[in-house]
């Protein structure tokens, strides 16, 4: 099953307007973000920085947060959801 | 009312964006903040408005984000601002001043930034307001909303405290209890935000909803007569609040209504949620998310979004954040009770412990005016001070009186 990552709505004139981007396969989230780069050149250097990720970005793999798990080397399983989110909301 | 209102601003990049329901920078993911420009105000001019204004926040449109001054029949602010006497002497402190929003409509800091939201969420067309809450913005979301007839959905993790559910449930709001952390409510609120167009307060709408903060500093001035304190306590969840201080002071001061520089902000934290206190002693200028457990759940936020600017505004000015074990937080409820006659929720027991601890630590001279913000009321968390009291249980006679709580003195 492919692995679906989805773009915030802010995000999407770097993406045609896509929200979600299937990705045939990755091992780890940086996998997954570089094959999304590869389609949309656009989004790299607005959610990374020198190859990891911007200080106000939040990336979950169905749900959890990868600062929790191994940051961009958290595993992703076939069918997984990556979601990218801005990280300046609450409190 | 505002025509100093400029736009949004990226704090990161400095990128503008027009005053809409926006958030964050599509560029790199910085937060917006609301762009003034009061170079046009005359200080003496502004100082009068401020003292011919009504007896809350609104006396102070002139530094808040709207168009137009609400006509919001919950006006919070202008709290009191108590002269801690006996805290201050037991502690060696010069002077305590307790500023006490425990004393706002629905009894924390949080009436300020809804009221502030909810007017700019009225402005841009909103017909619903929601938000991700740890209690006490929910109160303040379901009671504003009534107040203001419009819907309001409010998420909170579903282990709340009671008493926070209860007063949010009364106003009659659609309340949502979420199997998770604070965190964990943020994101699906973050995501919902997206989906359902709502006003979040303090996801799409933050950089209003940020802005009430302020009102803290410049009540703060005005009420010590024009004057900034030394030193200031302040309790850190996300950092909005410990930050938005620090603005409201550094406007003032810009502006010439003040003089002097900015006090040493020192921030308070839970020992079992304290990202900025860690990321503050280990010399970080970024913090790392912890998994929260706290009794001090107000302040509960594993993933703090300002957290980055409040370790700068504590080192910028002198200050420092500490952070303090839950029952230091029980101790620092029942020192502010015994000492002022203020009860004040976990999250202020984190903020007098803080104070006692810089205290003890030699951080706070004989010759300091300090000011605390004690931003809830302990009504609030009945379960942190359930335990070590003592109820005399007696017959309803003379004797019983003398025999189980205090002989008669002799005549």
């Amino acid at each position: 099953m492919p692995i679906t990552v989805k773009i915030p709505a802010q995000l999407r004139p770097a993406t045609g307007g896509e929200g979600e981007i299937e990705i045939e396969s990755a091992a780890t989230v940086g996998d997954a973000l570089d094959a999304v780069f590869a389609q949309h050149d656009g989004l790299r250097e607005r959610i990374t920085e020198d190859g990891d990720l911007r200080r106000f970005v939040n990336v979950y793999v169905s749900g959890e947060d990868i600062r929790f798990q191994d940051g961009l080397e958290t595993a992703v399983a076939d069918g997984a959801e990556v979601t990218i989110l801005p990280a300046v909301a609450g409190g | 009312m505002s025509s100093t209102l400029q736009g949004l601003r990226c704090k990161e990049c400095k990128r503008e964006y027009p005053l809409e329901a926006l958030y964050f920078c599509p560029d790199c993911f910085g937060p917006l903040e609301v762009a003034y420009d009061f170079s046009g105000l005359d200080a003496e001019e502004v100082r009068r408005r401020i003292q011919a204004g009504t007896t809350g926040i609104w006396r102070y449109a002139d530094f808040l984000p709207f168009e137009t001054r609400p006509a919001s029949s919950l006006e919070p602010g202008l709290t009191p601002l108590v002269k801690a006497d006996r805290l201050a002497e037991k502690l060696g402190v010069g002077e305590v001043w307790i500023k006490n929003d425990a004393a706002n409509p629905t009894h924390s800091f949080k009436d300020r930034v809804v009221a502030v939201a909810l007017a700019k969420a009225i402005e841009l067309g909103f017909d619903t307001i929601a938000c991700a809450s740890t209690g006490n913005l929910a109160n303040a979301v379901a009671a504003h909303a009534a107040a203001a007839g419009i819907d309001s959905y409010v998420f909170v993790p579903s282990d709340l405290e009671e008493q926070k559910l209860l007063a949010t449930a009364v106003y009659g709001t659609t309340l949502v209890g979420v199997d998770g952390a604070y965190d964990d409510v943020n994101r699906l609120c973050t995501q919902l935000a997206e989906e359902r167009g709502w006003a979040f307060v303090n996801v799409n709408l933050r950089p209003y909803y940020a802005e009430g903060s302020k009102t803290l500093a410049y009540e703060t001035a005005e009420q010590l007569g024009w004057r900034l304190p030394d030193k200031i306590v302040a309790p850190i969840a996300s950092g909005s609040l410990f930050t938005k201080i620090g603005r409201g002071f550094t406007e003032w001061l810009d502006l010439g209504l003040i003089e002097g520089e900015l006090p040493a902000f020192h921030g308070a934290q839970a020992a079992g949620c304290s990202p900025v206190a860690n990321a503050y002693a280990e010399g970080h200028d970024v913090c790392r998310p912890v998994r929260a457990d706290t009794i001090a759940k107000s302040l509960a936020i594993g993933t703090p979004a300002d957290g980055p600017y409040a370790l700068d505004l504590a080192r910028t000015t002198g200050g420092s954040i500490e952070s303090v074990s839950d029952d230091e937080i029980r101790a620092g409820i029942r020192l502010l009770a015994e000492t002022t006659g203020i009860f004040t929720e976990t999250a202020g027991g984190v903020t007098t412990a803080t104070l006692a601890k810089l205290a003890e630590a030699g951080e706070l001279g004989t010759d300091d005016r300090v000011v605390v913000y004690i931003t809830g009321e302990g009504l609030k968390t009945l379960d942190a001070v359930r335990e070590g009291f003592e109820m005399h249980r007696i017959e309803p006679t003379l004797e019983s009186f003398a025999e189980t709580v205090a002989e008669p003195a002799l005549a």
